[in-house]
């Protein structure tokens, strides 16, 4: 666990209110480069709101979220960028960025946070491999001139077209999805469409991969493969991983820090076993209402 | 087709069908058809029984429900062709169907004057011929806002006439008229004004896209559909309102016609026909203005391929699919809608130049909403997306209503008080809806996909989304 | 002032037109989210057949006072139905195998449609306009100040009374009885409604049906009031009573009639103080403006985008 040591994202006190109803509260955390940390909850904890408000599809009514790139010390850097009216500073060793301040596809494009979603959301009147295409909109649109160079055939454009091509293969072989490149994304099964999701937001080059429910839908076996899949993503490229996972088996073995919410707050902040034996989590799962009563749920479990 | 078993028709339940449609049908005629208002000579109105109608009416009614319910009878229980196959017939015909269209197009002059003579000709060439082709290219363009991007765009009549306006004024301008006789020559305005006035016709088109899309972007669907409908109404009104710019409802006339690159078509010695040796004919003003607008819309056809297999025409469709997708991903949704209606109202801009071009006079009358819905259901019938669809559809639908001011023989049946030409919108709106109910989604409703790594698979149409907004 | 009172009372008549035809729109879009671009016309047909029906007795009965009010209630009754009639049969024809499947199908239909019906009308009753004898001209003088008359004519107050008791029935029907319960559950998920034993293409049948009915006394009504009708009026009020219903919240009926109100009362004081060249474009412009900056409308309810 990184968090202390090698952070990436750091949220601080963000609050979402809809009317009423306060979805997430007070909740700060960080998440390590490298680390997969995970955020688990009951349902209805906030967790999908608090995935929204970090990829800007939410502003969170209070709070920051401070994600950097390169080595760049977020602490002394922080408070400096908060002061001015803008999103992001180049400092030495990498550049900050403070998410809440960003529009949705900015976060993606330019702090490189990728994401997917609980309900899966490809184009699935578009192939495989044009799902992956579209990933890497941006460094193929400089390529192609804002599309004048492009529209004239210029060869820097066919090349660099190319080269997206090639990195849509990689992921396709990685996510064993490669002998269904041309088939429309909307004719794979469940599980294959997870996958594609998970290597289209690949394709964007991110730093930060956000999962919502990966596992959600998968049998055991497709369980296993997404393990080490993301294991891979985590170690072969150094992409730092943020999951939001009903399934334990999946949460305890791969992740290296937990994060729980419920109703909203951070209840539990740890490795998988600080988190797994702290009595709040149990409650909060189990639904108990006092400690005696947690005690009595773990005397009855064997704890 | 196969059957698995013959299907049984309960003559009895067809019988009842039509009487309870030919019910229907009084109650909706017996007032309707069967009296007609009537102003009579000192302008007192009176009411003109006319059963003979209602009661044919009727019947036709009562017969067709039963021809209908035959028809659905005896289809039941047929194994329709799986998706696959169709999908694949139709990336053929795009693949073959196409070249075969232009190819037809371009020759289509010289066979209409070969069969018909210079003197008929004329009304194949410009009625049916630039007509169409007027429809194809404005259908291609708004296949890029409506088709590609997935916004629904009812007001894009409005780029057609910000180009025929564009060009009108530009073209008719006293002050750009001597300013550049001073600098270059007499008459050398009226001989380019067309050439000249072109792109920028194009651009102004391309400006108001920008500037009409660029609030409506938050619009989804049918609010969108609205609001560029109602800004199609806006510009027209105000073209009829604002009589200092634009001359009112009377419009504006001797718009100079395009002249072949600097050689204008007329009798005279500099004319196109004495320059070439030929006997002066309007005929070749006619061919010219054909293949100028043929050649605009295949630049339309090629560009919209082009952009297609571009990142931004990829934008576009995953725009169509799930633009919330598109926003995670770090695509600028904005900017990638306003290209769509930017580019799209540019070619329906350069329409709108050639247009009052060829037609020497324009006025608000040519730019209301039917003409937007016109068009879009070009695009809508033709199968989203699809170029070779536009085109189908722009014949069946434009040449096919244009062929009924041709059905003066029909007069010997219905009488000399008969006129056809009244009927074309009428079947026109009965086919749009007709044609809805038989192929909601077009003619050819599979998508090509832009890249492809070992095989081009075609994408069926169940797959295809057709956008939110 | 004067002339402000006045617009008042002028505004508000036109404006119960405008909301009456605003609930078709809005109860159609409720229940299956399509924009009935069709509308329009079908409540110009209800103006035709309340001509005729009008013309067919006072040709028959004279033209007496009694005669005329009679006539008109008929005429409107008549309307009511046979223009429901055509609404269900419209729906039946057009839309009913259209729902659910490709969004754009339903709007091109119900555009071929409004087209059809048209040019159905130009073709059967001619295209020239098809005037009334004046009818009802006698007025209630209000109240005189500064040699200026504020009057409110029969016409408007029958207008008005006759809205306020059809909306009253309608409201009961709607809030009360179990087709307004079937109705408001296929609008929240017509797939749950239909497994709990809801006739759901029944519901949406009297939905269109319903609608025209109201379009029908919109009908009879612009007919009294202008005296009037020609083919082509389907459109423009089709697009205000449109307007009406997004600004009073798309989906909400007292938001119909609210925004009816609103949009005929700025019809008539734009025609009154500013131009009255540039009042369908001051309409056009409440509607692009209303769906740019609050889609929700007044009494409509904000739309959370989903992720």
């Amino acid at each position: 666990m990184r968090a202390k040591s090698d952070p990436i994202l750091r949220v601080e006190n963000v609050t979402m209110r809809f009317g009423g109803l306060v979805a997430v509260n007070d909740l700060s955390f960080v998440a390590g480069r490298g680390d997969i940390t995970a955020l688990i909850g009951p349902n209805g904890a906030g967790k999908t709101t608090v995935f929204n408000c970090i990829t800007g599809f939410y502003k969170p009514t209070v709070g920051r979220m401070a994600l950097r790139h390169g080595n760049i010390d977020i602490d002394s850097h922080v408070e400096k960028l908060t002061d001015t009216s803008r999103d992001s500073l180049n400092g030495t060793g990498g550049s900050l960025f403070l998410l809440e301040r960003m529009a949705d596809f900015q976060v993606s494009a330019r702090a490189k946070v990728a994401r997917t979603f609980q309900n899966i959301r490809l184009f699935s009147g578009m192939t495989v491999l044009e799902n992956l295409m579209v990933a890497q909109h941006n460094p193929l649109m400089v390529a192609s001139n804002w599309t004048l160079g492009g529209l004239i055939g210029l060869k820097g454009f066919h090349n660099r077209e190319k080269e997206a091509i090639e990195t849509a293969k990689y992921w396709l072989e990685k996510t064993k999805l490669i002998d269904r490149a041309d088939d429309p994304a909307g004719d794979l099964p469940y599980g294959d469409q997870r996958r594609l999701e998970i290597a289209r937001a690949m394709c964007t080059g991110p730093v930060l991969l956000c999962l919502d429910e990966p596992a959600a839908g998968l049998n055991p076996k497709e369980s296993l493969e997404l393990n080490a899949l993301l294991r891979s993503i985590r170690d072969d490229h150094g992409t730092s991983i943020l999951l939001i996972e009903h399934d334990m088996s999946v949460v305890m073995q791969i992740s290296d820090h937990v994060v729980v919410l419920d109703y909203g707050t951070k209840i539990s902040d740890g490795t998988p076993e600080e988190v797994k034996n702290d009595p709040r989590v149990i409650a909060a799962y189990l639904g108990a209402e006092d400690e005696t009563e947690v005690q009595e749920i773990e005397a009855e479990v064997g704890l | 087709m196969e059957r698995t078993e013959k299907p049984v028709i309960n003559w009895g339940q067809l019988f009842k069908d039509g009487v309870f449609a030919a019910i229907v049908a009084f109650g909706l005629f017996a007032l309707m058809l069967g009296f007609k208002t009537d102003q009579t000579l000192n302008n007192e109105m009176v009411l003109v029984p006319r059963p003979m109608l209602l009661w044919s009416v009727v019947g036709l009614v009562f017969l067709a429900r039963i021809a209908i319910g035959y028809w659905q009878a005896s289809r039941e229980g047929r194994i329709a062709p799986p998706k696959k196959a169709t999908a694949l017939w139709m990336l053929k015909a795009e693949k073959y169907g196409l070249p075969m269209v232009i190819g037809f197009l371009v020759a289509y002059p010289m066979f209409v004057l070969l069969t018909a003579g210079p003197q008929g000709a004329i009304k194949w060439i410009d009625n049916f011929g630039i007509q169409i082709l007027i429809y194809i290219m404005l259908g291609w363009g708004l296949n890029i806002v409506v088709g590609l991007a997935g916004l629904l765009d009812l007001g894009y009549v409005a780029f057609y006439a910000v180009g025929a306006y564009s060009y009108a004024l530009f073209a008719t301008s006293e002050p750009i008229k001597d300013f550049l006789a001073q600098l270059i020559g007499e008459g050398f305005w009226q001989a380019w004004a067309f050439w000249i006035c072109l792109p920028v016709a194009g651009i102004l088109a391309a400006f108001w896209g920008v500037m009409l899309g660029f609030p409506v972007l938050r619009l989804r669907g049918d609010y969108l559909a609205i609001v560029t409908l109602a800004f199609g109404e806006i510009i027209r009104l105000v073209l009829i309102n604002w009589v200092d710019f634009s001359n009112g409802y009377a419009g504006i006339s001797s718009i100079p016609r395009p002249s072949f690159f600097g050689v204008p078509f007329n009798a005279t010695d500099e004319g196109f026909s004495a320059k070439f040796g030929l006997e002066f004919s309007p005929i070749y003003r006619t061919i010219f203005l054909f293949y100028v607008i043929l050649a605009l819309a295949l630049l339309t056809a090629a560009v919209s391929m082009r952009l297609r297999r571009l990142p931004v025409g990829r934008a576009w469709e995953a725009l169509r699919e799930d633009e919330i997708a598109c926003r995670s991903l770090g695509i600028n949704t904005v900017n990638t809608k306003l290209t769509a209606f930017a580019i799209g109202a540019m070619f329906g801009g350069f329409a709108g130049a050639f247009f009052a071009a060829r037609q020497g006079f324009i006025s608000p009358e040519s730019f209301v909403f039917l003409e937007s819905a016109q068009i879009l259901a070009i695009v809508v019938l033709g199968g989203m997306g699809s170029l070779l669809g536009v085109v189908i559809a722009s014949i069946l639908l434009v040449g096919g209503v244009e062929l009924l001011r041709e059905l003066d023989f029909l007069k010997l049946y219905f009488g000399d008080g008969f006129d056809p030409a009244q009927y074309r919108m009428l079947i026109f709106g009965i086919c749009m809806v007709l044609m809805m109910l038989w192929k909601p989604r077009g003619l050819i409703s599979a998508r090509e996909p832009t890249v492809f790594l070992k095989e081009k698979k075609i994408v069926s149409a169940d797959h295809v989304k057709e956008g939110h907004g | 002032m004067e002339v402000f009172v006045q617009q008042l009372i002028n505004g508000v008549t036109l404006g119960a037109v405008y909301g009456l035809i605003a609930i078709g729109y809005t109860m159609v879009f409720g229940i299956i989210g399509m924009v009935n671009f069709a509308h329009g016309d079908v409540f110009m047909i209800s103006a035709f057949i309340s001509l005729i029906v009008f013309m067919a007795i006072t040709a028959v009965a004279g033209f007496s006072g009694g005669v005329v009010f009679l006539a008109l209630l008929v005429a409107l009754v008549v309307s009511m139905v046979i223009t429901a009639l055509y609404s269900w049969t419209i729906e039946r024809i057009a839309y009913r195998k259209l729902r659910g499947s490709f969004r754009l199908a339903p709007l091109i239909s119900a555009i071929g449609m409004s087209i059809l019906l048209m040019n159905f009308v130009q073709v059967a009753q001619g295209a020239r306009n098809k005037p009334i004898p004046p009818i009802m001209r006698d007025t209630i003088n209000l109240f005189e100040r500064n040699g200026f008359q504020v009057a409110i004519s029969y016409k408007q107050v029958m207008i008005i009374a006759v809205t306020a008791i059809l909306l009253a029935i309608f409201w009961y029907v709607v809030q009360k009885t179990p087709l307004g319960r079937a109705q408001r559950a296929c609008e929240q998920d017509a797939k749950m409604a239909a497994l709990l034993g809801i006739n759901v293409d029944r519901t949406i049948a009297v939905t269109f049906v319903m609608g025209a009915a109201l379009a029908a006394v919109a009908g009879t009504m612009f007919l009294t009031y202008y005296g009037v009708v020609v083919f082509s009026d389907g459109f423009v009020p089709g697009v205000k009573a449109f307007t009406a219903a997004v600004l009073g919240g798309i989906g909400s009926l007292p938001g119909a009639v609210l925004g009816g109100m609103l949009i005929g009362l700025i019809e008539t004081f734009w025609s009154a103080y500013f131009s009255i060249d540039y009042k369908d474009v001051a309409a056009f412009s409440i509607l692009a403006i209303v769906l740019i900056f609050m889609p929700q409308g007044l009494l409509g309810k904000p739309e959370v985008e989903k992720v």
